[in-house]
């Protein structure tokens, strides 16, 4: 069902091979030392927001204001209360390529899309994009829940720039991509969440863009429409240039064709898709224990994960050996204990379910220490969340959120969290 | 989806830098001009959405539109019936002159809250996508003139019902009205800017309205002396309303001049207040987050 779009991992600037259609040589984006300071306070903020709208009508304006593209701002640059929201960012982009923008949350990469979309204006640097824009950002902007779904396709369809035209030549495809043809001319307000995001997306991709920017947009609705969001994502792609943004590391890594790990508003790291995202994990890593939240019973003195940090790193399929020390006033009996293994993505991926070995948690000091045969997960930061629950399965005797992290290492990607053990496989042609 | 896409030479090429488009003022108007006729079909199609939307929640419907100035006209009629204001308004009976007087005002009201009231409305789409906006500043306007056209099928009951004089000068009362319009529109969208940033702005504007309507002939006739004849001259609304009335009353046109110098500036400032949005959104936009 998925047309999967190899990653071409390639040094950048490489010369692409001299088959490729001259087109696909054109650069629609280019991205040059762009920097954007934002201001968390938020009565600052408007304030700095008046004073730049003034300066902007000021005619008289001393031109060195505005820096010019290859002069690089620095600190001296930000005026109280400000930070650099995107600094210095420079790229490429050709027709068929695509760019992965990875980051923590506040990295930067939707300031820098909305400076790409032309939404803000970047403080120094310059951005030029060429073709038509195509921006998955804000999926059903201004759908008005009151009104059909057929009248807010073409409101929808006007807000993002599409004509009348190319909507009543798609407007079929566009009901049945969304699969609302039965509540079409119902209000959109009866719809679910679902439904409004996948009529969002039908319309949104019923233009031919040169530059696509997907911001996160996949991460909603079920897997069948996700697997149809990037069948048409795919069928698109070779046509344009795409800037993507998503924590999910597998899509990124098959759909782009090169990554840029943003942290702080800088660039960290730009080239083949599997090196930033090794960056990025390696730095997830670094940061461990920050999150780490632990509650106990009134009767637990104290819990210990022994080794937690620095993370243990473990090959792909081999075994796991976790040690904690745990002090306890009584005796306490236990009814469940676990131990999940947690993706970046937040997912659950995995469970070490100790409940029938750990019958009770006995009084003074005691070591418990726990095998996992294979640890037949993807390669990846997994953080571990411990749970004891007493014998009633509801009083907390010890949860530990993200109490360690393990670092799986060896095995390539494999687009999925856990890899199933294989046995014979067999291949069956009727014309042979 | 796969079709043959356009050879380099189509494609449109935009720069984003920090560069202020003042510098550039052919090119800044070209884009202008381009993005509000870009912006009509969107435009009428975000009117046709807000106005469906206004109304289909509604038990009243479009009574709302008539309400505000049809309680502020009875509360004149009452207190000049009554006899605790005295007004005389000549030929008009006052109770039409007073309605004639709020309905324009109220379009004019209408006219300068529009721009910051749906740039407000707008602002997660604002933030979000890059579309032509001077788009959602002309729904707005769309909707001040549908709300007028409501409102004077009251004026035409209003004026049957007390035999107002009817002349020639009937004629010019479309004239008259745009002036209005215009003038409200232009105090606006130099407010846009400012009340997109500060919630301030679309707060004072009602307390503003209400005292700026006493300080200008809406109920009463203009006067020539005293603060209040001061006021009548120099008032820069004054006039319009003067004159939209004077119109609409088969009177003698008093403040055509001033009317004529109210009317251009207005032309002046809106031009150059869509020019100053422009140049604004940008940095409003960098504010909004989302």
């Amino acid at each position: 069902m998925l047309t999967t779009i190899t990653p071409v991992e390639k040094p950048l600037n490489a010369p692409r091979s001299a088959s490729a259609p001259a087109r696909s040589e054109e650069v629609l984006v280019d991205v040059r030392h762009v920097s954007k300071k934002f201001c968390r306070d938020l009565k600052r903020s408007l304030w700095y927001g008046m004073k730049d709208v003034l300066s902007e009508m000021n005619p008289w304006q001393k031109k060195s204001a505005a820096r010019s593209a290859e002069s690089l701002p620095d600190e001296s640059d930000l005026r109280a209360g400000e930070f650099w929201a995107v600094h210095d960012v420079s790229f490429q982009l050709r027709r068929g390529e695509c760019l992965g923008l990875i980051g923590h949350n506040g990295a930067g990469k939707t300031t820098l899309l909305k400076i790409l979309n032309g939404l803000i204006k970047p403080d120094s640097g310059s951005v030029t994009m060429r073709g038509r824009i195509g921006a998955l950002i804000a999926l059903g902007a201004g759908f008005n829940p009151i009104l059909s779904g057929r009248e807010n396709i073409y409101i929808n369809a006007a807000i993002l720039g599409i004509s009348k035209k190319e909507i009543d030549e798609q407007i079929d495809s566009i009901i049945d991509f969304a699969e609302i043809r039965e509540f079409i001319d119902a209000p959109v307000q009866s719809y679910s969440s679902g439904m409004q995001v996948r009529l969002g997306f039908a319309v949104a991709t019923a233009m031919k863009p040169d530059v696509l920017i997907l911001d996160e947009v996949l991460a909603v609705g079920d897997a069948a429409f996700r697997a149809k969001c990037f069948k048409r994502i795919g069928s698109i792609a070779k046509d344009c240039a795409i800037i993507f943004v998503s924590h999910d590391q597998s899509q990124m890594a098959r759909i782009c064709t090169q990554a840029m790990l943003m942290a702080s508003g800088r660039r960290l790291y730009y080239g083949t898709t599997a090196e930033a995202i090794d960056q990025y994990n390696a730095a997830q890593a670094a940061k461990s224990g920050t999150a780490y939240t632990l509650h106990t019973h009134e009767a637990i003195q104290s819990f210990e994960l022994l080794e937690s940090s620095p993370p243990k790193t473990v090959q792909a399929g081999s075994p796991l050996t976790l040690k904690m020390k745990i002090k306890s006033q009584k005796h306490l009996p236990v009814g469940i204990a676990f131990i999940n293994f947690v993706d970046l993505a937040a997912t659950t991926v995995g469970q070490a379910d100790f409940s029938s070995h750990l019958e009770a948690i006995p009084e003074g000091e005691s070591e418990i220490s726990l095998t996992i045969d294979r640890v037949d997960l993807a390669q990846g930061i997994y953080s571990l969340n411990l749970a004891i629950f007493a014998g009633n399965k509801v009083e907390t005797l010890v949860h530990g959120v993200s109490c360690a992290q393990v670092n799986v290492a060896g095995a390539p990607y494999m687009w999925c969290a856990y890899k199933m053990p294989l046995g014979a496989v067999n291949v069956q042609n009727a014309q042979s | 989806m796969a079709t043959s896409c356009p050879s380099p030479a189509e494609l449109t090429e935009r720069t984003y830098s920090p560069e202020p488009l003042l510098g550039h003022p052919g090119k800044l108007l070209k884009a202008l001009v381009d993005d509000l006729l870009a912006g009509r079909e969107l435009a009428w199609r975000l009117f046709v959405r807000d106005l469906s939307a206004q109304y289909r929640q509604t038990c009243f419907g479009y009574l709302w539109a008539f309400l505000p100035p049809l309680v502020a006209s009875l509360t004149f009629i009452f207190l000049n019936s009554q006899g605790i204001v005295e007004i005389d308004t000549g030929a008009v009976p006052y109770a039409a002159f007073a309605m004639m007087g709020t309905l324009l005002w109220q379009g004019f009201v209408d006219a300068v809250t529009s721009p910051v009231q749906t740039l407000s409305a707008a602002k997660p789409m604002l933030a979000k996508i890059n579309f032509p906006r001077e788009a959602i500043l002309l729904a707005g306007f769309y909707m001040v003139l549908f709300n007028f056209a409501i409102r004077m099928v009251l004026l035409v009951g209003v004026m049957l019902w007390w035999h107002v004089p009817v002349s020639g000068g009937l004629a010019f009362f479309p004239v008259a009205l745009a002036g209005l319009l215009l003038c409200g529109s232009a105090i606006g969208l130099a407010l846009a800017p400012i009340g997109t940033l500060y919630g301030d702005v679309s707060k004072s504007i009602p307390i503003f309205a209400q005292f700026l309507m006493l300080l200008t002939p809406v109920v009463y006739p203009a006067r020539t002396d005293g603060l209040a004849g001061w006021l009548a001259t120099w008032n820069p609304i004054s006039p319009l309303i003067v004159t939209a009335r004077e119109t609409l009353s088969g009177q003698d046109l008093t403040l055509l001049l001033p009317f004529a110098i109210v009317t251009i500036a207005s032309g002046l400032i809106t031009l150059a207040g869509l020019i100053a949005f422009r140049l604004a959104m940008p940095h409003l936009i960098a504010r909004m987050g989302g």
